[in-house]
């Protein structure tokens, strides 16, 4: 599998990542370089192979269902780049 | 008086006890090398009061524990409270966490003293320091007869540059796929990563957490050994953290190999190997051997899909961890005038991440998109569980693999442009990453060109104290005393 200009993109897109148009081409290619080279993994016979779900074995705990912590709105938003009235702020959403 | 950086940490812990001298003079001989080898870049934020603060409070005996007064340098991916913490990204300058990692409080209760933060590949993403945004680190190393300023190896290039040049006791890593091991090769210092939940993950920003460990870099395998009991233990704010005891790992160590069976794994003497790790590796046999260990041939039939599934596994987590960064909560922001919310998300990730980084959320986005998720990151899983499998197959047969660390000596900046020629650097350390294992590299000798080369030990899970006895035997072996 490939990829061409406009899957490239797409990706862009979907990752939130402003491309200018002009690396587009060059971006395609080394995907395509790194992508060709992964594509080896589909040599390998994995039927019957269940995917890793955990690399070590082990069940997820449990907790307790309490509030373990809180009244910490300044450390919250310390490192906001845009903070208002004990809230995060960004542009405009709703038109 | 031999100069206090040129110390082990087992040396610095008995001077300090013996009162031959102070905690706040070990930290001021340190600070004042970091002074004067600002040009290795090896720290993104220097922290003297700090360090002298905490010294003072050593020698004042209310700061207590096995490390006191010990100066060491964080990786700058552990979030420290109240001290600037960019994960050598452009995205997260000016960041100050509002709380401290695990590893990084563990390391505190013990009483050690914190020099300052270390540069990195942006969010450890790289085997040679070369995309920090802070500037790449420079090796203390050079070839024999050339000026020529070398990598000191990634992710964790600051803290092997650093440890080497003495400008810390020892350091914090992380290790992804080779991340503490390769570096340490390239500077000649021992680095360990424990098995996968040893070390909490909680303030430690992530990269891709299925694989990511923290792990010591140090000079000797005793003060690894050290720091790592320190920097483990159970944590219940990480959901993989291991729920069992920690052993002191330097009480444990013998450095006999009697009984042990060392194996050798077939797929790893790749065609065309670099001559001289051929023969260090042999000379790394030979050693263990005179050390009482039985050597055994075994096979890791999967080992060349390795890389391949780490390239798949990585980015695709990455791509899911990296998406926190969008210019609300913490770090930079870039909102394009008249823009919307999407557009400041896509400017802001744009301006602050470096080309590797978008690189590797492209591929993990892409490899994750629908249609595309089986084909690739079902099967990279699956793929995966047959590497873990033909460990768990060899360990059956023996106690500790020995490799080489790396398939070549440090090399020139630029010299791997290729990203796929990059990533091939990690050969040797990527596959114990796959599996959880723990895994260390151990200084074993010089190039002909007189740089330092590693050697690998990889354990059974939780063996940690098997691949630092191992270890212990090589560096008794090989007696590296080299110096940059």
């Amino acid at each position: 599998m490939s990829v061409d200009n406009n899957i490239v993109r797409k990706i862009a897109r979907l990752a939130r990542i402003a491309i200018p148009e002009a690396d587009v081409p060059g971006l395609t290619e080394q995907l395509n370089g790194i992508l060709g080279w992964i594509e080896q993994l589909g040599e390998v016979d994995t039927s019957g192979v269940d995917p890793m779900a955990s690399v070590m074995p082990g069940t997820l705990r449990w907790r307790a269902d309490v509030v373990s912590d809180g009244d910490i709105q300044d450390k919250v938003l310390a490192n906001a780049p845009d903070a208002a009235s004990g809230f995060f702020a960004v542009p405009k959403v709703i038109e | 008086m031999t100069a206090l950086t040129q110390l082990s940490l087992v040396q610095m812990q008995a001077g300090l006890a013996n009162k031959e001298f102070s905690a706040v003079e070990l930290a001021q001989a340190h600070l004042d090398a970091m002074a004067a080898n600002r040009h290795l870049n090896a720290f993104i934020t220097e922290t003297p009061e700090l360090a002298l603060a905490q010294a003072a409070q050593v020698d004042a005996g209310t700061r207590t524990g096995p490390l006191a007064g010990i100066p060491l340098g964080i990786k700058d991916l552990f979030c420290t409270d109240g001290v600037q913490t960019t994960a050598g990204s452009l995205i997260l300058k000016g960041f100050v966490p509002q709380y401290e990692s695990r590893v990084s409080a563990n390391l505190l209760r013990d009483g050690a003293v914190f020099l300052g933060k270390l540069n990195m590949d942006e969010f450890a993403m790289g085997s040679s320091n070369e995309t920090s945004a802070y500037g790449r680190v420079i090796s203390p190393w050079h070839a024999a007869g050339s000026n020529a300023d070398l990598v000191p190896g990634g992710s964790s290039g600051g803290s092997a540059a650093a440890v080497a040049a003495r400008l810390c006791a020892g350091a914090t890593g992380t290790d992804t796929g080779g991340s503490i091991r390769q570096p340490a090769a390239f500077v000649g210092i021992v680095g360990i990563k424990p098995t996968y939940g040893r070390a909490s993950r909680w303030g430690t920003i992530a990269f891709a957490s299925s694989l990511d460990q923290a792990g010591p870099m140090a000079r000797t395998v005793t003060d690894c050994a050290h720091l790592l009991t320190s920097m483990c233990g159970f944590d219940p704010l990480d959901s993989t953290s291991l729920d069992v005891p920690v052993p002191d790992f330097a009480a444990g160590l013998t450095g006999s190999m009697q009984g042990k069976r060392v194996g050798i794994p077939a797929e790893y003497r790749l065609d065309g190997m670099d001559p001289e790790i051929a023969a260090l590796w042999d000379a790394g046999i030979a050693w263990l051997e005179a050390a009482g260990a039985q050597i055994v041939p075994i096979s890791l039939p999967h080992t060349k899909y390795a890389l391949p599934t780490y390239y798949i596994v990585a980015p695709a987590e990455a791509s899911s961890n990296l998406a926190r960064y969008d210019g609300v909560r913490y770090g930079q922001r870039v909102l394009p005038p008249g823009g919307n919310v999407q557009d400041m998300y896509a400017a802001t990730r744009a301006a602050g991440f470096g080309k590797e980084v978008q690189r590797r959320i492209m591929i993990g986005t892409y490899v994750l998109s629908a249609g595309f998720y089986d084909a690739y990151y079902t099967q990279a899983q699956k793929v995966r569980a047959l590497i873990a499998r033909d460990f768990e197959a060899a360990f059956k047969r023996c106690d500790v693999l020995l490799t080489p660390t790396a398939p070549s000596p440090a090399f020139a900046f630029g010299a791997k442009a290729d990203p796929i020629a990059m990533y091939l650097n990690d050969v040797f350390t990527v596959p114990a990453s796959l599996a959880g294992l723990p895994a260390m590299s151990v200084p074993g000798g010089l190039s002909a060109s007189g740089l330092p080369l590693g050697l690998q030990i990889i354990g059974r899970p939780l063996d940690e104290i098997g691949v630092l006895n191992a270890g212990l035997a090589i560096e008794r072996a090989a007696g590296f005393t080299a110096q940059p």
